[in-house]
């Protein structure tokens, strides 16, 4: 006991969450730049992203129409670059967020079943983790788009159920790690079951490994749902997505720079962030890891 | 040994039965597959002889059977567009993946190894803190992104490359480096954990005591221990490679299995897209099991931990 008082008392738990985050600031910053213009998108978008404006097509970022500004330019047919990037983070992050929600839960929940029950279900579950892995994902994506039709719900549906194998195999080895300690026979023995066993003491000490892969995939489907509103399978027009733009930029390269450079700007530094972010808390919570 | 590879041979063999079901069973979530590969404004009757030349009428599990019996020939059906086998077409695309994928795999090998020994032997300097931001741009790049950067200022610009297609060796540079900057950040960073993971190690410190030069240690001792998680995640990687062709293709035209699996959505040729997600399945299942088989010559306690 007199260890535990020698011991400063630990920080208040969101001065404690600052001081690991603090070395990447800039990067919170970026990422929660992008969270606020997405949450705030219709207050904070000059013009309304799909009205059209064809006598202002094309134009270079920093013109005026008609005394309406183009801060960013506009597109093919005349709309405010800046307002459809503004709606395009919008959609970037809600798809995101939530196929990583898809993925995380059902990934976690057949990992843990898996390293809980062992036996046959361990088996059956771990093969399917293992044949859904081997697929590509951005194939595995496209096959079952091309099935169920582009859009964004289907996007989510997609992306969510092609991505939980890599928290199922995370889920599964902290189970199996948190299964072989002490308290979990101390809860089973005073009669805990199986599903208080699961939320109650599995659930909470592979956390923390669940959220730092979480992070990571983030990114990933972020540029995901990019990639396929590139190719035209994700989410459809004249819903901004910045994939989309990108694609359409693609053809007004040599006359529209503009176009294809700013979507892919706010990918890559939302991207970025992200990226950082994650590696730098897989560092802190993995020592394993850590430089 | 032979224990461990029957094992692992099952294990793979299993993997692709389960990647054919999912694939044969993805085809018919939407209900009725015919839909699939009809233009749109079909009528009902070009939809019934449709679906009985396909045999989509029959029993879910004949079909099955049917498809199973049909891969085992290693008859991959027809292209409802074209009318020709789809082995030719994929045959006839696949030169091109190949080519693109081993000239990322050039450049994210070139690039990464070389940057992530640097990093490991330079730690803590300005040096590693400026090529692991590189590695992170790398990482963070959205292909197509990059890919159109790069149109933008080699080949719109400054008019030194050529923008798409195959036009030579030389019009493979560009879509390699747009394809080949994510595997080189996986390789770079991979590469500095192991060799950093090694430098850590006893031998290290007996070979410097014995006056032997860093360069030395590093080169003949520590690069080969290293080794180990290189091989499995190269076998990653190239799978990863034969993936984001798909969208490094579309963006510069280049003629391969990418291209032509986004061509054939939209065309809706639905044989052609199921038969190049089977084979890049078959392809990462395949390359798993080598690096394992590698792996296992290499380090011979994965083996015994097979064994038993």
């Amino acid at each position: 006991m007199s260890e535990v008082a020698l011991t400063a008392p630990p920080a208040p738990l969101r001065s404690r969450i600052w001081r690991e985050l603090r070395p990447v600031w800039p990067f919170l910053l970026i990422f929660g730049a992008f969270a606020l213009v997405a949450l705030l998108a219709p207050l904070v978008a000059p013009y309304n992203p799909n009205s059209q404006n064809l006598l202002g097509r094309l134009k270079p970022p920093g013109t005026t129409v008609r005394s309406v500004f183009y801060l960013l330019g506009t597109d093919e047919v005349g709309r405010d670059l800046l307002s459809r990037l503004i709606y395009g983070a919008r959609v970037s992050l809600m798809v995101a967020l939530l196929s990583v929600l898809v993925s995380t839960v059902l990934g976690t929940v057949l990992g843990m079943i898996a390293g809980f029950y062992r036996g046959a279900v361990e088996v059956i579950i771990m093969r399917f983790t293992d044949i859904v892995l081997s697929i590509p994902a951005i194939l595995l994506a496209i096959i079952t788009i091309a099935v169920l039709g582009p859009g964004l719900q289907n996007v989510v549906i997609v992306l969510g159920f092609t991505r939980w194998p890599r928290y199922a195999r995370v889920a599964y080895g902290q189970t199996l790690a948190v299964m072989g300690q002490t308290f979990m026979r101390a809860a089973a023995f005073n009669g805990a079951g199986a599903l208080r066993l699961i939320g109650r003491h599995i659930l909470p000490n592979i956390a923390g490994a669940v959220i730092v892969v979480a992070t990571l995939e983030f990114g990933l489907m972020v540029l995901f749902e990019a990639g396929l509103s590139f190719l035209g399978l994700g989410v459809q027009p004249p819903m901004p997505s910045w994939g989309s733009i990108l694609s359409v930029g693609r053809n007004y390269m040599g006359s529209a720079w503009w176009i294809a450079t700013f979507p892919g700007l706010c990918l890559f530094l939302l991207v970025l962030s992200i990226n950082v972010i994650g590696d730098h808390m897989r560092d802190r919570l993995d020592p394993r890891s850590a430089r | 040994m032979a224990r461990f590879l029957l094992r692992r041979l099952i294990q793979s063999a299993i993997a692709i039965l389960g990647t054919i079901t999912l694939v044969f069973f993805i085809q018919h979530l939407s209900g009725d597959p015919t839909l699939l590969m009809l233009p749109e404004g079909a009528t009902r009757e070009d939809i019934e002889a449709l679906r009985r030349q396909l045999g989509f009428d029959r029993p879910l599990l004949v079909q099955y059977l049917d498809y199973l019996a049909q891969l085992a020939r290693f008859d991959l059906g027809q292209s409802l567009v074209q009318r020709v086998p789809v082995a030719d077409i994929i045959a006839s695309r696949l030169p091109y993946t190949l080519f693109l994928a081993g000239g990322a795999l050039i450049v994210a090998v070139g690039v990464g190894l070389p940057v992530g020994i640097l990093m490991a032997m330079r730690r803590g300097t300005r040096l590693e803190r400026f090529l692991m931001s590189f590695v992170l741009i790398g990482q963070s790049m959205p292909t197509f992104w990059s890919g159109i950067l790069l149109i933008l200022l080699f080949a719109v610009t400054l008019g030194v490359m050529p923008s798409s297609g195959v036009d030579g060796v030389r019009s493979v540079i560009l879509p390699a480096i747009a394809l080949g900057a994510l595997t080189m950040a996986t390789f770079a960073r991979v590469t500095r954990t192991a060799v950093l993971e090694e430098l850590g190690r006893d031998y290290v410190s007996t070979a410097r005591a014995k006056g032997l030069r860093f360069r030395h240690v590093i080169g003949r001792h520590v690069l080969r221990n290293a080794a180990t998680p290189l091989i499995t995640i190269s076998a990653l990687e190239i799978a990863n490679l034969l993936a984001g062709a798909v969208i490094v293709e579309t963006v510069f035209a280049w003629p391969g299995l990418g291209q032509l699996a986004v061509q054939s959505i939209a065309a809706r040729d639905f044989p052609i897209v199921q038969s190049i997600v089977l084979l890049s399945a078959f392809v990462s299942i395949a390359l798993n099991l080598v690096a394992d088989i590698l792996y296992s010559v290499v380090d011979p306690r994965i083996r015994l931990e097979g064994a038993t």
